[in-house]
């Protein structure tokens, strides 16, 4: 079902064969899959099974050693910058600027992107709204609670409209309520047309996601729906399905 | 274990309280772990979970109430402290550039342990962490989740009865948090008294007893049955091919219907309290290819209804 979709030019990202060797290491070995547009998305695997390697070469930061990975129809080979500019990326280590106010952050990621000033302000004034974050509009980052200042930053990585969004381990964390929250935003960004790229360790946001591929030693060793992943391995739980298939 | 011992916990806060310049880190924290029991402390980033560790280990002064490790006060006696507990900070200072072996033994010269149990504790640590074909890397070069275990080995060198450990697998894969799960098991059943910290709520199915961190406060603490049995609410799972048809319709009429609407992926879960409530969102659904069942809340599920119960009374 989703191998057909994907397949079409609809998906929003596709790797064919993508690998990446750093000296005898090979860090990614020939891994195939796509994510079609609007998907939610989630990339699992154990510590230093690829994943970050395979991240950097999606975002056009890193050249891969062969094959190749188109994203948001760019390739990655060959249209490093065309794909920097149509992807959003944001990370638990999140860079806000402790100095400026929640609204002024927003500024500054406009000005990055190079929107016009008035289109970073009613692209700010919108997401402070949505992010449910007016009333800290005016605060300093560094004097919010962390739910906060993780919707700040998400908002800072979607002001340029990417079409694809790349989170990495987005919820470390933060308290149960406020993962809801941020949960909701995802679903949100995703239902608007979004596609959008999760990593976690954390197996209960596995089964957030609508398709789920698990890395181990560069390899891509399962792909498909946490539903259908837990009945393929008899798994009553995504940990249990990741203990399956990973080799000790 | 003597008798006489076995009625003292060994770890026990009584009332502790810490304020940081006008913020309460910690307001009135009381538990007890005992003797071969995992307590959890669960909770987010700024629950205070890291300050209450760090006072019983007396590396700070409570502002009010007490600590006592196997019966001895941590403040007055801090002695007691180096001698029972071994302490896992987040981020635990290994020595990158000395191997595994040479990390052990430097714990072992600071805390004075004599040469020859050095050696079989050593050894003891080596097996059960399943680290001995490393013993001679260096610490630099583990991997994440092996890090994580000769962090835990160092603590152990001294055979503390108490080890307090914050969030010890924090950023290390499911794999490898299994077994480090698997080691503080074995070490609760050798008699040890644990206190975990952990962000994640799923962790805490794997403790004897919680306590369910915020704002410096246990919301509730138990076993973990015990405190999804405090859960007073209801919770309807509703699932099926028109799940965003469904959601549009839900989250459009909470406030009027009462209930929390939550997605997590294609299932939605539906808060609520009485049959009133779910015959409304029912008929809501009517028409669309859904079905509903009841199901029991989890951890996470009790730890958000109390945040929103804490925020109603505030």
């Amino acid at each position: 079902m989703s191998e057909s979709s994907a397949a079409s030019d609809g998906c929003a990202v596709r790797a064919t064969q993508l690998t990446r060797r750093f000296g005898d290491f090979t860090a990614v070995d020939g891994v195939d899959f796509a994510v079609s547009t609007g998907e939610v998305f989630g990339f699992l695997g154990a510590n230093g099974a690829g994943k970050t390697t395979v991240i950097r070469m999606l975002c056009g930061l890193l050249a891969p050693s062969a094959g190749e990975a188109r994203v948001a129809g760019f390739s990655v080979n060959r249209q490093p910058d065309a794909v920097k500019r149509h992807i959003g990326y944001m990370s638990q280590k999140f860079s806000l600027y402790g100095d400026l106010t929640v609204g002024e952050n927003l500024q500054l990621y406009g000005g990055v992107y190079g929107l016009k000033r008035h289109d970073a302000e009613d692209r700010g004034r919108e997401l402070l709204s949505r992010l449910d974050l007016e009333q800290a509009a005016d605060r300093l980052p560094t004097a919010l609670p962390l739910g906060f200042r993780q919707r700040l930053a998400l908002g800072c990585a979607v002001l340029h409209r990417p079409r694809i969004l790349f989170l990495d381990e987005p919820t470390g964390g933060v308290d149960p309520v406020a993962r809801r929250k941020f949960w909701d935003l995802i679903y949100e960004l995703a239902d608007g047309g979004a596609t959008v790229f999760v990593t976690t360790h954390y197996m209960d946001e596995a089964e957030y996601c609508g398709r789920v591929s698990i890395m181990d030693r560069g390899r891509i060793v399962a792909l498909d729906t946490p539903d259908e992943l837990k009945k393929q391995n008899g798994a009553r739980t995504m940990q249990d399905v990741f203990l399956k298939v990973i080799r000790p | 274990m003597t008798s006489a011992a076995s009625t003292i916990p060994h770890l026990r806060f009584a009332g502790v309280r810490k304020s940081y310049g006008g913020t309460s880190a910690v307001a009135g924290l009381s538990l007890d772990a005992n003797a071969g029991e995992i307590f959890g402390l669960i909770g987010p980033d700024g629950a205070g979970k890291t300050t209450a560790m760090r006072i019983a280990c007396a590396l700070l002064l409570p502002d009010a109430g007490t600590v006592a490790m196997l019966g001895h006060d941590v403040v007055t006696s801090p002695q007691s402290v180096k001698r029972h507990v071994g302490y896992m900070p987040q981020r635990f200072s290994l020595y990158g550039d000395l191997t595994v072996a040479e990390n052990i033994r430097f714990f072992a010269d600071m805390y004075d342990v004599p040469s020859a149990q050095r050696r079989e504790q050593e050894e003891r640590l080596m097996q059960f962490s399943r680290l001995a074909p490393f013993r001679g890397r260096r610490a630099a070069q583990l991997s994440g989740g092996m890090k994580q275990k000769l962090a835990l080995s160092c603590t152990l060198i001294h055979t503390p009865e108490v080890l307090i450990l914050d969030e010890p697998t924090t950023g290390v894969d499911p794999l490898s948090r299994q077994e480090f799960w698997a080691i503080l098991k074995q070490l609760a059943a050798d008699g040890h008294a644990l206190l975990v910290s952990t962000p994640y709520m799923d962790e805490a199915e794997l403790c004897d007893r919680v306590a369910l961190m915020h704002h410096g406060q246990a919301l509730a603490a138990g076993t973990p049955g015990e405190i999804k049995a405090g859960f007073t609410r209801r919770l309807l799972e509703i699932t099926g091919q028109d799940a965003l048809t469904a959601l549009r319709r839900l989250t459009q009429k909470r406030n009027e219907l009462a209930v929390s609407v939550n997605r997590f992926g294609d299932r939605i879960h539906i808060v609520y309290d009485e049959d009133r409530q779910r015959e409304n969102v029912l008929s809501l659904l009517r028409g669309l290819d859904m079905s509903a069942r009841h199901v029991e809340p989890d951890i996470e599920d009790v730890f958000v209804e109390r945040m929103e119960r804490e925020e109603r009374t505030a």
